[in-house]
């Protein structure tokens, strides 16, 4: 497949390889957190950690926006669609979330609520209009990728005069949950920076990362030889002693991102003044609501719906794993307990998360279950 | 099922639907049979016109299969849910390493499905059977009200007679065979999910549906020792393999630069973030062959128009997962599928 093949390139991946072998010293060790669960995905499916000398440890970050959604946000959704009979929208992996009363959107369909999975927000849309009668609301979730394609949503549902469609707002935003990792004290030593988040929001907003806490970011694209490429560049910043954001996904990715989109997020978003991520806890301005225009989709307005925080299950690593702490293998319940098939913790939900992808991809390394 | 003229209603094929008194066991229901399924399948066995039909005896050990099918939607690039009860059937019986010999079908109506579609899904059926040399025997035909059914639902059973000395079987996979793969993998179920979600593309994705029966017994007359055979349906080839291995108690190393993907079905899996391993297959088989012989079933398999890009794939061995060589070359596992395979989120 062109413009695809070219970037899983199997002899190319082996030249990379042998320079970051070649530079890194192998004295000290090279701590790089992927920040975005599509670096997750793409190194545990592509095995690219077979690939890397043993001092250069990846560490998953937060950036799998399944991962992330609290408890309580599931169980928002779950009463709208159970008990205010609403026709629920959402992102495929959300279906899967386990929310209190062992419940998922997945189950509460299954014991009769009106849950769908939507491919795109305009397929919420069209549901809305097809559904005159019923109220829709889409649990919109996901970090600035997603957030623009709401705005658009919300910008035509109200230019079409949509009077049954709302939102359940749950877009958080990236440099939030970097900053919450380098101000917790996560030893690392630089950032594999996300791919599309940044083909939105641009390379601008990593700048304090490296001026401030001096760290290095190297934004990638998706694919393993990017991150290939990213880890090079950050192994040869540390070397130096520098901390600058660079871009390897030059392909996709400006300084400035994608202005249209940023517009259409600010027309339509607000920052919330705090809100509550899995694993990182409650983080001032980490989030987005409707403006106050918009007040007419919002559910949590229209339907009174209340959040209502629910710790995590207690045996569950995914705070600390997400918070880069702990791999997936050091939490108990890891295979056993947890597995994708029954997902204790989010991190085991998406296969962007870092438990469902060591799991899924990387055990046999460690001779779990 | 001999309606005198004068009685019988005339089946609106054009325009007309299924309704409730079609499988209501009188004159409508008969009057359907004889019109359109009898006519269709017509066959000696079928016309005797009993609750069962009577086949000569056969020697040897017989093998039967049944499964349901319940596509949506009902017609895909490359086949429709009629010859896909068909072929998934026979490939079922020819996946033991037996010749099919006989077909059965039971349908669940829905209320309200246009006849025009019911007919050419029969038809569709009727040619499969044909193309494959397996009647179709015996039938049951019932009405759900409208809402109760997805449009039809087709659920076949498949006879076979099993030659001597052959027994194929998922526990028999020991560490050091060969796997071998008879061609593309995805390419049904891109096809069906490709359909429903209005995707399209430069190529348009076509599924695999075919009944594989031909292609087995030119495989089994290779002499070459087989130990399995599968065709990797639901679940696709990632779930096919970790059943194989389940069941012999071994491990497998796959090599992913040997496993073919069409061009649209991975620019679609790609753009669904679905994996090709995962995706269902209609017409692909899997076979497990003892190392010395790989070579020659391969060109066996080759020389099949079914497989010309069948290809060894990998190698069972003595460990516990399914893993694979990736083109990149690193390591990963190929699990089971957890639920369904849901698409990624950004």
């Amino acid at each position: 497949m062109k413009y695809v093949d070219e970037f899983r390139d199997g002899a190319l991946a082996g030249r990379i390889a042998e320079h970051i072998a070649a530079t890194v010293n192998p004295a000290r060790d090279y701590r790089l957190m992927e920040f975005c669960g599509g670096h997750t995905h793409a190194i545990s499916r592509y095995g690219l950690a077979d690939l890397l000398p043993s001092c250069v440890r990846l560490i998953h970050g937060p950036g799998c926006p399944v991962c992330v959604l609290p408890i309580g946000r599931v169980d928002q959704a779950i009463r709208l669609a159970c008990e205010a009979g609403v026709i629920l929208c959402t992102y495929a992996d959300t279906m899967r979330v386990p929310a209190s009363d062992h419940l998922t959107l997945m189950r509460a369909r299954a014991q009769g609520a009106d849950v769908r999975m939507i491919y795109s927000t305009q397929d919420a849309l069209k549901i809305a209009r097809e559904h005159p009668d019923r109220e829709v609301v889409f649990l919109a979730i996901g970090f600035e990728t997603t957030t623009p394609a709401t705005a658009v949503a919300i910008i035509e549902a109200a230019s079409y005069g949509l009077k049954n469609f709302s939102i359940l707002c749950n877009h958080v935003l990236t440099p939030s949950a970097m900053h919450a990792i380098v101000a917790g004290g996560v030893a690392l030593d630089g950032f594999i920076g996300p791919a599309h988040v940044s083909t939105v929001i641009g390379s601008q907003p990593y700048e304090v990362f490296a001026e401030v806490y001096a760290k290095p970011v190297v934004i990638a694209g998706f694919e393993p030889l990017d991150v290939m490429q990213a880890i090079l560049m950050l192994v040869r910043q540390i070397n130096e002693g520098r901390a600058a954001v660079e871009n390897e996904f030059t392909r996709a990715v400006s300084r400035a991102g994608n202005l249209k989109a940023q517009a259409l997020v600010a027309q339509v978003f607000e920052l919330r003044d705090t809100f509550d991520w899995r694993g990182l806890g409650a983080l001032p301005d980490s989030a987005l609501k409707l403006r106050l225009a918009f007040s007419a989709y919002d559910a949590e307005v229209k339907f009174s719906a209340a959040y209502h925080p629910v710790p995590d299950h207690k045996a569950c690593e995914c705070a600390a794993i997400l918070r880069g702490e702990k791999t997936p293998s050091q939490c108990r319940i890891f295979g056993s307990v947890c597995t994708p098939e029954n997902p204790v913790g989010s991190c085991m939900v998406s296969s962007e998360g870092a438990c469902a992808a060591h799991y899924s991809y990387g055990r046999f390394r460690e001779g779990a279950t | 099922m001999n309606i005198a003229k004068q009685y019988a209603r005339p089946l609106d094929m054009k325009n007309g639907r299924v309704e409730m008194s079609h499988g209501a066991g009188g004159r409508a229901m008969a009057h359907l049979i004889a019109e359109l399924f009898a006519r269709a399948f017509d066959n000696v066995f079928l016309a005797q016109g009993n609750d069962g039909a009577v086949m000569p005896a056969v020697s040897g050990r017989l093998v039967m299969s049944t499964d349901s099918h319940v596509v949506s939607p009902l017609f895909f690039a490359g086949g429709d849910i009629g010859c896909l009860s068909v072929h998934g059937t026979i490939n079922d019986v020819a996946m033991m390493g037996a010749q099919p010999l006989y077909l059965s079908a039971a349908f669940i109506l829905e209320e309200g499905l246009q006849l025009a579609d019911l007919q050419r899904i029969v038809e569709s059926m009727a040619q499969a059977a044909r193309e494959a040399g397996v009647p179709i025997v015996t039938g049951d035909t019932k009405v759900v009200e409208r809402g109760k059914g997805d449009g039809i639902f087709i659920t076949t059973t498949a006879v076979g007679v099993l030659g001597d000395g052959v027994t194929l079987s998922g526990d028999r996979a020991l560490a050091g065979d060969k796997i071998l793969l008879s061609g593309t993998i995805g390419d049904h179920g891109m096809a069906v999910l490709s359909q429903r979600e209005n995707l399209s593309f430069d190529a348009p994705i076509v599924s695999d549906t075919a009944a594989l029966h031909t292609l087995v017994q030119a495989m089994l007359a290779s002499g070459a020792s087989l130990r399995v055979l599968r065709d990797p349906t639901r679940g696709g080839l990632a779930t096919t393999l970790n059943e194989i291995a389940s069941q012999s108690g071994v491990g497998m190393l796959l090599n992913e630069a040997a496993i073919a993907v069409n061009a649209p079905v991975a620019a679609a899996c790609e753009f669904l973030g679905l994996d090709p391993l995962y995706v269902a297959n209609e017409g692909k088989l899997v076979a497990i062959c003892a190392p010395e012989d790989a070579e020659r079933l391969l060109f066996v398999m080759r020389a099949h128009p079914q497989a010309r890009q069948a290809a060894i794939v990998g190698e069972v061995n003595a460990d516990r997962f399914v893993q694979m060589t990736t083109k990149l070359g690193g390591r990963r596992i190929v699990d089971w599928l957890a639920g369904e395979q849901l698409p990624r989120i950004c």
